[in-house]
């Protein structure tokens, strides 16, 4: 078990070199250093010297690869390449190309994207459970197939609308909660209702319908026929045997997901302006800040292989018959 | 209705099913078309059969069990004087597991994943006795021990897949027998185990039925296993329970034809092939297929699964040698090997005195029409997307034989009515065909290329006993028209005495005993052969 | 009139083509024909096929484009022609000018007068604040009371119209599917809504903006319509840009196993590692780079736009075509296992062919399935990367661009709801029909549904 983390985790350290690999090609490459002070600038001020004056305040006045001025150890050091992705590694995420410190901005957001993104999360599985749950209990009657169709139309709106809509209703018409905003201090559960409220339900539909579809398999199982041949009950089969059966795939289809709320969400954060990451993502794309979506980009995949790991590790406590080797 | 109520008096105290009925809900197709039978305690009554002839849904349908797309339309179901039809749902559930109880088929796929045997067993209990706590565990305790599961203490706390195959279908009896039921009803309880284990698990059920004074209604389509342990027999056939007797009557002297087939289908003792003397085609000396175990921080091979671990046999031509052995004794992997899928890891196969084991493989194709192969499942060996004209040419496009297409044409057509099948039938799909129909396919495809061996890997496994005597007539048909080889791979020894000229012993990836049919089943040698003959269902055995 | 070929209208085309023959292909097939059979069985498969049928030829009447020849000026005898610089395309003809009637800003579904007020000159001449009457709606009308009831009387009249077309596209039909058994009167009965709504459109639009106006003054009705070639076209070519690479790669890490199958592993791996949406975002970002240092490449505007919707296209595909070679990889390693594909190696049948004729076609239904589900998935992420700004040109008419123009009018008192209304109607109906479409063709295709119900 623990060689078998240890190897995961060995793994993981292609995968981050591939994806650092792939975000520097892309955004030094496809587009030099010169296009990209170009389009920052703006049209109306390119000149050669402010071309030169922008790359090196922001350090993109080195070579990509190799040095061959500086020297010595500072060959390799000295260059976009490793002070823009080698330094990822450490955790040096360096400054913005507006100048701010990313590592600070980054640990700083982090607590309202949670604090949206894990009531979000959780209250989602329980609610998608209990209406597939309920589904289950009348399946092949007319109200399971009613209650798909409108699972498929619940999936088939946009998160737009949902999240439009809901502030609609939910604030303007019924004044219930304000339409955005977010205070650290104070009744800030107020603020949370609201956004919570909208992806729980913006996930409904496809939620309660893919478990619906993963009770059903382990309804199709051949002990639950023996459960039902030693004589127990319709409701005691689906909560003592499809449930715990079918949290295996659920909890592992989910706990990939876990490491990922820390990224919070683009959409919801920004309609409702939460000082979050997802929301710090979204204005670096339209300010077109390329060094915060780098660090993004790593901290993402970083979450991601983390998650991969910890889903590994969940398949162990949720499923008897998994040994990892 | 009296006269039904008086005869179900008659009967009290065990399960009586009147004239049940059965259709697909969506079709209206029937499935079951007036089944009655009456069960005794003390007594098995075997229901047998083939694949889809009702069995299974006799017994679900008297336990209310069907899936959702199968309706009842007609009949009763009496356990005593009440008819179970009519139970409210709630008071049906207290019959299910407290005094009728059910065993399945495949006992690993029929327990919970998650939960311990112990749990499962317990549950049972606590769904109908009073048991509790400690006296509950000490119940469950007993009953596997009862059963004969080793350690019984320790087992509690397994989950299924911890046990072995067999260990798992003792546990199955375990619940069934829990709440002491009247009647119990075992579908197929053996079909998935190896013959060794199967004859254990039947003797189980026969004195647990003696011991308990159970009514068993015992589902299976293998004849040996009614001789062996019923009392009664009722054949099915298409939804309809064409013939009941008592079992010695019923194999002395049955009334249907259908019944006469079945019968037939069992192994005769008396007579074998006579070995061959020619040349030998195919030998191999020492045969080993490793597959390696990795392990530890950085997947080193640690150590190699024997999969076949030094292997000598060989093969001459016109023979059929059967190679016969439990399921992972490594027989498969031994015709893998001589086909040249699967890399040896030591000794030497020799064809016609060319070694094939050093080929590419490219090297290995022309070799490839001298040795062919049949698989067990017809139905995935047969590409889905494929016509069956196409399927049988494609093994002569790729090995270059009959390069002109119309003269291909002509003998795929010639092959087709070889293999008792129409030659129109070659522009039809494999799901248009039956899993018989498609192993001549199979047949007609090996035979495409003139190959002088054929590999035989179960070709009759996965085929209802009537159909599978067909095949074999037909294989053996064939090679006194062509002088073919066969390596007959096989689990099942009751077919070899009509086929195998030669037969070798399989276990744990060694050849433990080989020799000339009629040596290996009337006198073996190796205590392994002597189980496994000892646990075939035979004619003459009682 | 001069013919204009998008590079996304070539695609369309040849993509359709390309799907039209290989269905045609496949109906040798018996069992993918029995299995197609199932889902045009159901009355939902023909009503939602129908629909989608109905989008897709809305599009592609959208992707034929051309530039009007602009009329000789004065004194220029020469035979040269000019051309408009706006290029039209026959959907624009088709809707009778639909596009061309500007008012000066909001206005609501048939309304006769702005939204907003304005300073106007009254009979007398004088400056007032008041709400202007429109430029394009109900200048038929003498009294404006008489409104509602005018609306009655040309609705009758454009629904009249798009019954005759109905009978006149439905009647051959019934003709050449007599005795046909499957429930064609259920697209029937959809395809004469869908014209009779079109006719009614076309005709009342005539008249009023049947949907309101947006903040330009563009009629929305007019606007929902041209989004509808945008996702169409986004949510095809994107997975055509992905299937050849998921497809390729996930058999071959299948079927040769080894150090094939770890590159391959490896490469999914990491692409899904990164957040997906960052990484179209900065790839749309960077190509956006390109467009605008690269400006002389595009003749007009539309040009420009067609580019970077491509673009869009091609990274969407490019991004994302791990989950589906995950698939295939998983499913060609089930197969390779399977008899057939053993006894075609013991008939040293090539790599190539086994592939080709054993591999490829047992695959094709996690494809189809893929197709399907992914069309839906995609018209939906095109409104939301338009909202992060990543989407498509905003010159280019789309439901995203709708929505996020229009993202704060509900707030507005009194609520502007029309824009975002049009928006949601089309796209969901599409959507809706896509995933409905979707469900069907899983059930029917996928092995494990159908051995469930060849067990019950």
């Amino acid at each position: 078990m623990f060689a078998y983390i240890i190897r995961r985790v060995l793994y993981a350290i292609p995968i981050l070199i591939g994806v650092n690999l792939l975000t520097f090609a892309l955004f030094f490459v496809v587009n030099s250093p010169d296009d990209m002070a170009v389009s920052q600038l703006g049209d109306k001020y390119v000149t050669p010297e402010a071309i030169d004056n922008w790359k090196r305040k922001h350090g993109y006045d080195k070579p990509l690869f190799l040095n061959p001025d500086a020297g010595g150890v500072e060959t390799l050091t000295d260059t976009i390449f490793f002070n823009k992705s080698v330094k990822l590694f450490a955790f040096d995420f360096g400054r913005s190309e507006s100048g701010r410190d990313i590592t600070t901005d980054v640990t700083t957001r982090m607590g309202p994207s949670l604090a949206v993104a894990l009531p979000t999360f959780l209250v989602g599985i329980g609610v998608n459970i209990c209406v597939a749950l309920m589904v289950v209990m009348f399946r092949a009657t007319p109200l399971d197939r009613g209650a798909v169709l409108v699972f498929v139309a619940l999936m088939s709106i946009s998160y737009l609308f949902y999240i439009i809509g809901g502030q609609f209703l939910v604030a303007k018409t019924w004044k219930l909660v304000p339409i955005s905003g977010f205070h650290p201090e104070g009744q800030v559960w107020k603020f949370l209702i609201l956004p919570v409220l909208v992806g729980v339900v913006a996930g409904i539909g496809a939620g309660a319908r893919w478990y619906r579809t993963l009770f059903l398999e382990e309804a199709n199982q051949d002990y639950v026929r023996t459960a039902r041949a030693k004589g127990c009950s319709e409701l005691r089969i689906l909560f003592r045997h499809i449930l715990p059966n079918a949290m295996i795939p659920i909890l592992t289809g989910v706990v990939v997901l876990i490491p990922a709320l820390f990224m919070g969400s683009l959409l919801i954060e920004s309609f409702f302006g939460i000082p979050g990451l997802g929301s710090y993502m979204l204005d670096a794309i339209r300010s077109q800040d390329f060094a915060i979506v780098r660090s993004m980009v790593f901290i993402g995949s970083i979450l991601y292989i983390v998650g991969l790991i910890l889903t590994d590790i969940s398949y162990t406590w949720a499923d008897p018959r998994v040994r990892l080797s | 209705m009296s006269r039904q109520q008086k005869e179900t008096t008659m009967t009290a105290g065990s399960l009586a099913i009147r004239d049940l009925e059965v259709i697909v809900a969506e079709s209206g197709e029937a499935i079951l078309k007036g089944v009655s039978l009456e069960l005794q305690a003390g007594k098995i009554f075997a229901l047998v059969g083939e694949s889809g002839s009702g069995k299974s849904v006799t017994s679900l349908a008297s336990m209310r069990l069907l899936p959702e797309a199968l309706r009842i339309t007609a009949g009763q179901v009496f356990l005593g004087q009440e008819d179970l039809f009519n139970l409210p749902e709630a008071r049906m559930q207290e019959v299910r597991g407290r005094r009728v109880a059910m065993i399945f088929q495949n006992a690993m796929s029929a327990l919970n994943p998650v939960q311990t045997v112990g749990q499962q067993v317990a549950e049972t209990l606590k769904l109908h006795t009073a048991l509790r706590g400690q006296a509950l565990r000490q119940r469950v305790v007993d009953l596997f021990a009862e059963v004969g599961i080793p350690q019984p203490e320790q087992r509690f706390g397994f989950f299924p897949h911890q046990l072995s195959g067999g260990q798992q279908q003792r546990v199955m009896i375990a619940l069934a027998l829990a709440c002491e039921p009247e009647v119990l009803i075992a579908d197929e309880p053996t079909t998935a185990l190896d013959v060794t284990i199967q004859d254990q698990v039947l003797r189980l059920i026969r004195e647990l039925t003696h011991s308990r004074q159970l009514a068993v209604l015992l589902i299976t389509h293998d004849m040996g296993v009614v001789r062996q342990t019923a009392d009664e027999v009722g054949v099915m056939f298409r939804g309809e329970l064409i013939e009941r007797a008592a079992v010695d009557d019923f194999f002395r002297a049955p009334k249907q034809a259908y019944s006469r087939a079945l019968i037939d289908a069992l192994p005769d003792l008396g007579h074998f092939r006579e070995p061959t003397s020619e040349a030998p085609l195919l030998v191999l000396d020492d045969v080993k297929v490793h597959f390696p175990v990795r392990r530890g921080l950085l997947q080193r091979v640690v150590d190699y699964t024997r999969a076949v671990d030094g292997v000598s046999l060989e093969i001459r031509r016109g023979e059929t040698f059967a190679l016969v052995g439990e399921s992972g004794s490594g027989k498969s992997t031994l015709g893998r090997a001589i086909l040249n899928l699967e890399a040896i890891a030591g000794g030497s196969i020799h064809f016609r005195g060319e070694s094939l084991h050093k080929l590419d493989r490219n090297g290995m194709l022309p070799w490839r029409r001298e040795i062919q192969v049949i698989f067990q499942n017809p139905f995935s060996s047969m590409n889905p997307r494929m016509s069956v004209g196409e399927i049988i040419a494609e093994g002569m496009l790729s090995l270059g034989v009959e390069a002109d297409a119309g003269r291909r044409e002509a003998r795929i057509r010639e092959l087709l009515q070889r293999v008792r099948l129409e030659p129109s039938h070659a522009s039809r799909y494999p799901h248009e065909f039956s899993g018989g129909q498609l192993q001549r396919v199979a047949i007609a495809r090996a035979l495409a290329v003139n190959p002088q061996l054929i590999i035989c890997d179960e070709p009759t496994s996965a085929l209802d006993v009537s159909i599978r005597a067909e095949v074999l007539e037909l294989l053996a048909e064939l090679q006194r028209e062509f002088g073919v080889s066969y390596l007959f791979i096989t689990h099942d020894l009751s077919i070899v005495p009509s086929l195998a000229h030669r037969v070798g012993v399989m276990q744990w990836g060694k050849l433990v005993e080989q020799g000339t049919a009629e040596q290996i089943l009337t006198a073996p040698q190796h205590p392994y052969t002597q189980a496994l003959l000892a646990s075939v269902p035979t004619l003459d055995t009682t | 009139m001069k013919p204009v070929l998008l590079w996304s209208d070539a695609l369309i085309f040849l993509l359709v083509t390309a799907l039209v023959l290989f269905f045609w292909r496949l109906r040798r097939d018996p069992q993918t024909r029995e299995r197609w059979g199932e889902v045009f069985r159901s009355r939902l498969g023909m009503v939602t096929f129908t629909v989608i049928i109905a989008y897709v030829l809305v599009a592609l009447l959208d992707s034929l484009h051309f530039r009007r020849a602009l009329e000789n000026p004065e004194g220029n005898s020469g035979g040269e022609v000019y051309y408009d610089n706006r290029v039209t395309s026959v959907l624009d003809v088709l809707s009778g000018g639909m596009g061309e009637r500007f008012e000066r800003t909001y206005s609501a579904p048939f309304a006769l007068l702005s939204f907003e007020k304005q300073t106007i000159k009254d009979a007398a001449g004088n400056d007032i604040r008041d709400f202007p009457p429109l430029e394009h709606a109900g200048r038929h009308l003498d009294d404006p009371a008489d409104k509602w009831p005018d609306v009655a009387r040309k609705s009758a009249v454009g629904l009249g119209i798009g019954l005759l077309f109905s009978a006149l596209l439905i009647l051959p039909q019934w003709w050449w599917l007599r005795g046909s058994t499957y429930p064609w009167y259920a697209s029937w009965a959809v395809q004469a809504t869908l014209v009779s709504l079109a006719a009614w459109m076309v005709y009342l639009s005539r008249y009023y903006h049947i949907l309101g106006t947006d903040l330009g003054g563009a009629d929305v009705l007019y606007q929902s319509i041209k989004g509808i070639r945008t996702g169409v076209l986004l949510g095809t070519l994107a997975t055509l840009v992905m299937l050849p690479i998921a497809v390729s790669l996930g058999v071959m890490a299948g079927y040769f196993k080894g150090w094939v199958d770890d590159v391959v592993q490896y490469l999914y791996t990491t692409l899904s590692s990164i957040p997906g949406i960052l990484l179209i975002a900065a790839s749309v970002l960077l190509f956006q780079v390109y467009i605008d240092l690269n400006p002389d490449f595009f003749d007009v505007g539309m040009e420009k736009a067609d580019a970077r919707f491509i673009a869009l296209c091609f990274i969407l595909g490019v991004t994302s075509w791990s989950s589906l070679c995950r698939l295939i990889r998983a499913e060609t390693l089930k197969i390779s296992q399977l008899g057939y594909v053993q006894a075609a190696h013991a008939f040293g049948v090539s790599h190539t062919r086994i592939l080709a004729r054993h591999i490829l076609p047992n695959t094709v239904h996690i494809i189809l399935i893929t197709f399907v589900l992914d069309f839906s998935a995609l018209v939906l992420a095109e409104a939301v990367l338009s909202y992060i700004g990543v989407g498509v040109d905003p010159s280019m008419g789309s439901w995203g661009n709708m929505i996020n123009g229009a993202r704060s009018e509900l707030s507005r008192t009194p609520t502007i709801w029309w824009t975002l209304s049009g928006a949601f109607v089309f796209m969901f109906t599409l959507v809706l029909a896509a995933n409905l479409f979707a469900d069907l063709v899983r059930d029917a295709f996928d092995p494990r549904t159908s051995l469930r119900r060849a067990e019950a």
